[in-house]
Parts: structure tokens; sequence; C-alpha cells
């Protein structure tokens, strides 16, 4: 009788999960806002599995590393040479071009591992915290610097936020982007100090003009070695006065100052609202915000934020789905990833920067804005082009000044075959593009798309819609 | 987005524009024939090493690292003067087509650049926040003709700043290019609800409209300078040049957040200002308009009086603004700045930001004052009517 119950519990139980097994819709949801927008094969892994089966596994060890091997010239630092300014214009003009062209190298490095990686989840998180904390390599000019701060970024962006804060502030690239190296005893630069509140932890009207100016004492002394390129401490620059920051007072450091940050409830509502507005919408919802942050603040471990945003009613909800539009990244990455096709990651990189999203070169501290700010009537017409090329299969240029020197021009192809990769999933019947839809659209196509178009008009239709902008 | 159903309405039913009770468009025509260039310095311009009182001995003893020293500063007058790299727009002092505003800014000032520069764009109050760009506000009250290729263009820039918010604004790097790949824009004529969607949509038809009004490519005997700026400043003058009409070209120049070696970043860019503004009068010269065209600056704030052990500048309040055209009527506005009454290590401002606006919309558009921003601001006496 027991062992009745329990077989009729199993048997229940497996019913369950195969009644709730997601289907392509909800698949193509939680792939596209996590990573990038699914090929076919992913997405048929994850359509069978239940909502919070999926999540988890997605959440389930996640990579901290890139598959993607660095190019070798990145690995080593090459510091700008001391006396830059007395250099002749060749030779200046000869390393702005290298470090022009280390840029590229790493942008593609990256565009490269987006394409190719296991883990979208991890790159997907790892560009959402380089906005958060942001670093352009137009300032800190050097590529290995920008890389470093990339793979610490990585390690992190899945794991707790307050080791993030505290590993961002000593990362050389930041202080070289916010010029913590001129912060010193006596001579203060606020710069670092308005922006970690600001931007990276309080968000604004959260802390007020004497804060800012007393916390950018706390944070004297931090600075880059200028021939390793490493984190410094240099304790003759210390200002070891008492400060007060947000109502408390000592003789803190930079390091006491980000744990009084952390401690403040608008730090973790802050966090809170910005990956809901990553992951679901443009308008929080502020009781869930307060019960999620409240949560998060204990410890700022991301997983189990993460789990709950995505596992919420909102996520899911009909009305959060294709309401976001996809960056630039997004849409590139998503577009090669869905219809599987390689090409040259530079031409990636370059494209990116042409749509507005340079992905080393945020426009300034804040980051991208996002949103529907991506669009306007230029780059919508470059994402269109773009798009085009793929369909069509035009190749794109690689400019000779950002190759190596001797190098011949070269072009890499987008080109996607149409014929074949539709062949491969539809022989043709509605349904069976009606799938293709699925698996390509966020919402319903605004233009009417007939079945009966050619395999090729077919696709250029649906990449070309309105509708395909949006995640 | 009513104002925008409204227009495409008319737009269907073109017989509607022979009823009396519409004739408002013929004054919207005459009231946008005057066109507005604004010029954005973003990042936060150094009024103080822009324009420059360099006989107050404050100035030089606040900037002991980065003050011009006297001998090389452009002298206006007895006090004031204009940093060297500024030496190509002297003419157009020389020829009282430039006034120089000191002390633009406004109460309780914000230093943060994103809500400061929000604050500027939106003609709000320091602690008031507004969604729409003040362009985007007057044009909903007073909308510009609908045979315009756009209300407003944007360039050097991704966001639309003042025309956020609802004018029938682009953005725009090459102008030929633009007309070259438009055929990609859908044309679609419905709404669906979501809003994201639905902006999508709306973009795509402004730039179906623009594309068959903008001309592309015009051959000026100007020679622009071989720069970015120079090149924006180029594909501006071609907008300009179209025989349709735009009521607002909005440009920014990037980089002046000068946190650390301001010296040769601000002579740069201000270099780069100057020529390229002498290269804009020319063009608008050749179409014969820079007597209906009014340009000015602004930046979201200004810097530091005190400098910084970087030899730069932390973000500031008030700062000095151009204003050009040939219609302008040179000299010094506003106030020279008080060095020695700073507040928080700031400067006081001496003129709200937002009489600069009101002055272009009421002595250049003749728009109602009153209607605008509260009515709460007047007009700078500086156009010749």
């Amino acid at each position: 009788m027991r062992n009745w119950g329990l077989s009729l519990i199993l048997l229940l139980s497996a019913g369950l999960a195969q009644a709730t097994a997601m289907g392509d819709a909800d698949a193509w949801h939680l792939l596209t806002r996590t990573g990038f927008a699914p090929n076919p094969q992913e997405l048929a892994n994850y359509a069978g599995l239940s909502r919070t089966e999926a999540v988890d596994r997605l959440l389930t060890n996640p990579s901290q590393q890139a598959v993607t091997p660095v190019p070798a010239d990145l690995e080593a630092y090459m510091p700008r040479p001391e006396h830059f300014k007395d250099l002749s214009p060749d030779e200046k003009k000869q390393f702005r071009r290298q470090q022009a062209r280390r840029n590229l190298e790493l942008e593609a490095w990256w565009m490269q591992e987006m394409m190719v990686t296991p883990a979208p989840l991890t790159e997907h998180m790892t560009m959402f915290w380089h906005n958060h904390f942001v670093s352009s390599s137009q300032k800190v000019k050097s590529a290995q610097l920008m890389l470093r701060q990339n793979e610490l970024l990585r390690r992190y962006a899945l794991g707790n936020f307050g080791d993030m804060l505290h590993a961002m502030a000593k990362d050389p690239a930041m202080i070289l982007y916010l010029d913590t190296q001129q912060n010193r005893k006596g001579q203060p630069n606020e710069n670092f100090a308005r922006e970690v509140m600001e931007l990276f932890t309080l968000g604004i009207g959260h802390y007020s003009e004497q804060d800012v100016k007393e916390a950018a004492r706390a944070y004297t002394g931090w600075s880059v070695d200028r021939t390793t390129g490493a984190f410094i401490n240099r304790p003759g620059q210390h200002d070891n006065g008492i400060k007060t920051v947000l109502g408390q007072s000592g003789d803190f450091n930079g390091d006491d100052v980000l744990n009084i940050l952390l401690e403040q409830p608008a730090t973790a509502e802050w966090i809170t609202r910005k990956l809901w507005r990553e992951l679901i919408s443009t308008d929080p919802d502020p009781l869930t915000i307060k019960r999620d942050a409240a949560i998060f603040r204990r410890h700022y471990e991301i997983r189990p934020l993460l789990r709950a945003l995505l596992l919420s009613d909102a996520f899911w909800s009909d009305k959060n789905r294709g309401n976001l539009v996809k960056s630039p990244v997004e849409l590139i990455v998503g577009s090669v990833r869905q219809l599987q096709i390689h090409p040259d990651p530079r031409a990636l990189a370059i494209a990116s920067r042409q749509l507005g999203q340079n992905v080393l070169a945020p426009p300034n501290v804040k980051g991208w804005p996002g949103g529907d700010a991506w669009i306007n009537s230029t780059t919508l017409l470059l994402r269109k082009q773009f798009l085009d090329r793929i369909t069509r299969g035009q190749e794109m240029p690689i400019p000779q000044k950002l190759l190596p020197d001797g190098a011949p021009e070269d072009a890499t192809s987008f080109a996607c075959d149409p014929e074949a990769w539709l062949s491969r999933l539809t022989p043709g019947s509605p349904q069976q593009r009606r799938a293709v839809q699925t698996g390509l659209l966020a919402v319903a196509p605004v233009d009417a798309i007939s079945d009966n178009l050619p395999a090729a008009e077919y696709l250029h239709a649906l990449l070309l819609d309105p509708a395909y902008q949006l995640k | 987005m009513l104002r925008r159903d409204f227009l495409k309405a008319l737009g269907c039913i073109p017989l509607m524009t022979g009823i009396p009770g519409l004739a408002i468009a013929g004054t919207a025509d005459y009231r946008y024939q005057n066109l507005l260039i604004l010029i954005e310095f973003k990042g936060g311009n150094d009024g103080l090493n822009t324009v420059i009182p360099y006989a107050d001995d404050h100035y030089y003893r606040l900037r002991p690292r980065i003050a011009i020293a006297r001998g090389q500063v452009l002298q206006l007058d007895e006090h004031t003067g204009l940093h060297p790299a500024l030496q190509a727009i002297l003419p157009v002092w020389q020829a009282g087509e430039l006034a120089i505003v000191q002390g633009v800014g406004y109460p309780e000032p914000n230093l943060s650049h994103f809500r400061s520069i929000e604050i500027w764009d939106t003609a709000s109050d320091s602690n008031e926040y507004l969604d729409k760009g003040w362009l985007s506000q007057t044009f909903a009250q007073f909308p510009p003709p609908a045979r315009f290729a756009a209300e407003g263009v944007s360039l050097g820039s991704e966001d639309l700043g003042p025309l956020a918010g609802g004018a029938r604004a682009i953005v725009l790097n090459n102008a030929d290019q633009f007309t070259r790949i438009a055929k990609l824009a859908d044309d679609p004529s419905i709404h669906t609800g979501n809003t994201s969607l639905d902006r999508i949509l709306d973009i795509e038809n402004d730039i179906r409209h623009a594309a068959s009004r903008i001309d592309g490519r015009y051959d000026f005997r100007t020679d622009f300078p071989a720069t970015p700026f120079g090149n924006t400043l180029h594909t501006a003058a071609e907008v300009i040049a179209s025989r349709s009409g735009v009521a607002v070209v909005r440009i920014s120049l990037n980089g002046f957040d000068t946190h650390a070696n301001q010296p040769a970043t601000q002579a740069h860019l201000l270099k780069q200002f100057a020529d390229g503004m002498i290269a804009l009068k020319s063009a608008l010269a050749e179409l014969n308009r820079w007597n209906s065209s009014l340009i000015m600056t602004y930046s979201e704030f200004g810097r530091r009086p005190q400098d910084n052990d970087g030899n730069g500048t932390d973000h500031g309040t008030a700062a000095a603004h151009f204003v050009m055209g040939g219609r302008v009527r040179g000299g010094l506005y506003g106030k020279a700045p008080d060095l020695d009454q700073l507040e928080n290590g700031n400067l006081v401002h001496a003129v709200d930001y937002r009489s600069l606006y009101i002055t272009a919309a009421e002595k250049w558009w003749r728009l109602p004052a009153k209607k605008l921003m509260g009515g709460r601001f007047d007009s700078l006496n500086i156009i010749r009517t």
C-alpha cells in the first residue's frame, strides 16, 4: 500500500514535470534575456524543462573563465612610454596605432567568446557588470589592463557583489579611469568617490556633497604601479585623519568606506532595480525590489537574487515579453549564434562599434543607457544594414589601418545560407515556418509575411522586421 | 504621442490643410524660418579657462597649475579675455556678432554629469524631474511645419538631449549614407501597444519622412577642418542646405571632463570648436543663412575654480557661454565670476540657463515667453531685430 502510494506520487510528479515543460516560447524568452538568442539546438535543450528546472540549470556551476585563448600580445603589460610627450610625432603615431590594433584585438576576443561560449549567462552578466563598473579603453589606454578587468568581471559575474565592489575599486583600469591615482592626501580628486556612490552603490539622492568630499580622503593612496600595471597602496599619500561618511566617523581607509556603502539598503535596492531593468522591464515593481533587495543585502550573493528575479511572475508575464530592445551586442551575437554562422570576430567588433556599442568603450561612467536609447534613426538603419548583409551574404571589409603592419586588406563574409539553415528546420509547411518565427522573434512580426516566400526572402523579411529588434 | 498621431492624421488627409481653421500652419512656417544651432560641450567645459578673468588675482591664486598666463590670454577688454586656442573666433567678436554670457547656471547646482545635463536638457529646476527635452516641450506647443525634414537633427551624440521625448528628430552621422540606406526602413502605419516597438515604428516613419526631404551632398566652397568635429559640422551644413528645412540642429563635442591634465585636452577641444565655428559661419554665409542662424553653446556645468593636483579640475557650477550669429548683438553679458565669493568652493550663477532658451524662443522664433518654462524667465537683449 505504502509502495503503491509512493509510486503514485512519483507518477504524478513525473506527469506534473511533463505538464510544466515550458516549450519553445518560454525557453526563447529565458535564454535570450539571460544570454543571447539561442540556436535551434539550445532551444530544444531547454524547451522540455520546467521553468524552475531551466533557471536552476542556468545557475548551476557557472563558468568563471573564458574558453577562448587570450591572444599572446595581450598578456604582457605594455606601459605608455614614460616621456610620451617627448616622443616624435611619428613615434606617437606608431604607439597610438598599436594601441588601436590591440583594442580591436581585445574586442574581437570578447566577441569570439560571446559567439562560442557554452555559458552565455556568464558573458551576459560580464557585460552587465562592465556596464555597471564602467571603464573605457579610451581613457585607460591599455588593452592589457582592460583585459585584466574583463577577466575580473567574469570571475565575479555570478559571485558576490561586495567582493566584486572591493576588487573593482582596486582594479588598475578602474583606478586610471576614475583618476584614483591622482587622489592624494591634501590634494583630493573626487572623481571615484563620487561615481562609486552615485553609480556603483547608492544611487543619486542617498548621499551629500560633503559625503563625497570626505569619502575621497579615504581612498587616498590607492594607485597603479607604472611598470607592472598592478595595484599599489602608497601609505605615504594616504590621509589618516578622521572622516565622516553617511553619519559614521573614523580614520577610514577606502575599504572601510566601501563597507559603509554596502551596509546601506539603498545599495542593494539600486543593484536589484538595475537587474530588474536588465532582465524584466523598464518599470521595476517597488515592493518586489524592496523585498528581494533586503535578502540580497544579507550576503550580496548574486545567484540567489537572479534566481528570485527569473522565477518571479513578472519575468514570465505576457506583458514583459518582447518589451526590451536588444543591445548591439545582443543583436549581433544573437544573430550569428541563431543562424550558426562564424564570421571574423574583428568584423563583429567593428559592426558593434558602428551600432553604438564599442564593447571596451562605454560613452561615459554611467555606461550605455540601453533600452530604447539604443535605437535612433542612424543606429536603426545600421542595424538593418547589418541584418541585410547577413541574409544577402555581403562581405564586410576590415580597415587596413587596424590590421598588423604589412597585412593585406581583409574582408569577412557574414553570409549565412538561408536555404540550408531553413531546410534543416523546415521542409516548408506553414506550421514549421511558424516555429521558425518563434525561434527568431519575441513578438509577432509587424509586417504581414507570407508563408509562401522563398526561404531566403522569408528569412530576410523576419530579420528586417521591426520586431526582430526586440527581446 | 498625441501630437504625432495628429500630424499623421493630417498627412493622411491632405485636403484638410485647405480648411481655414488650420491656417495656423502658415504662422508656424514663419516662426521657424530662423534656425537654432546648439553646440554642446559634453563633460562640463571649464568656463574659467575659456573666458578668463585675467585681471583677477584670485584667478591665479586658485589655479597655480593651470591658469592661462596673462600674456597668452586673448584680451577682450581690461578684465576679460579668451583662451588662446579660441583665436579663430576673434574676428566674429570684432565684427560684433559674438555675445559672451558669463555666469550661466542655476540655483542649487547639481554636480553629477548625468543629473545636471538632464536638468539642462529638460529645463527643469534642480529638484524637479521632467521627462521631455525643452525643445520637445516647445515644439509640442508650437509645432514647426510638417513639411520640414525633421524638427530637430542631432549630430555627434547618440542621445537626443533637448530633443528627447516627442520632437520629430533624427540622429545623423552622414547625410549621404543616411539617404542611401533609408530604403531599409519600414513604412508602417500602425501602432501595436508595445511601447518599445511603437517607438521603433515612429523612428522608421521619421526616417522615411526625413530621407525623402534631405538632399544629401551639397558642394560647399568652405573647407571644413579635417577632424571628426569638422566632419560633423560638414554634415550639419548639408542638412541645413536641404530645401525642406529644419528648426534645430544640435551638435555635441565630447571630452570636456578634464579631471586630469586639462591644459592640453581643453586647448585641443577649444581649437576644434573655434576652427569649426569659423567653417560653419562660412558655410552658412554661402547658403545665405548666417543672418537667420543663431549658434548657442551649452554644457552640464563649469568646473571648480580651484585646480587639482593632477593639473585638472573637478566638477563645478556656473560657466560662460557663447551666442553667435549675423543678428547677434556682440559683447559681454551676465556677470564676471566673483572668485572671492565662492559657495562650497564653486561659483554662484548670475544668469539662469533658461534665459538663454527663452531668448531663442522669444527673440528668435517669436514664441510667447509667458507660455514656456512656466513663464518665469526673461530674454536677454542680445539679438538685433
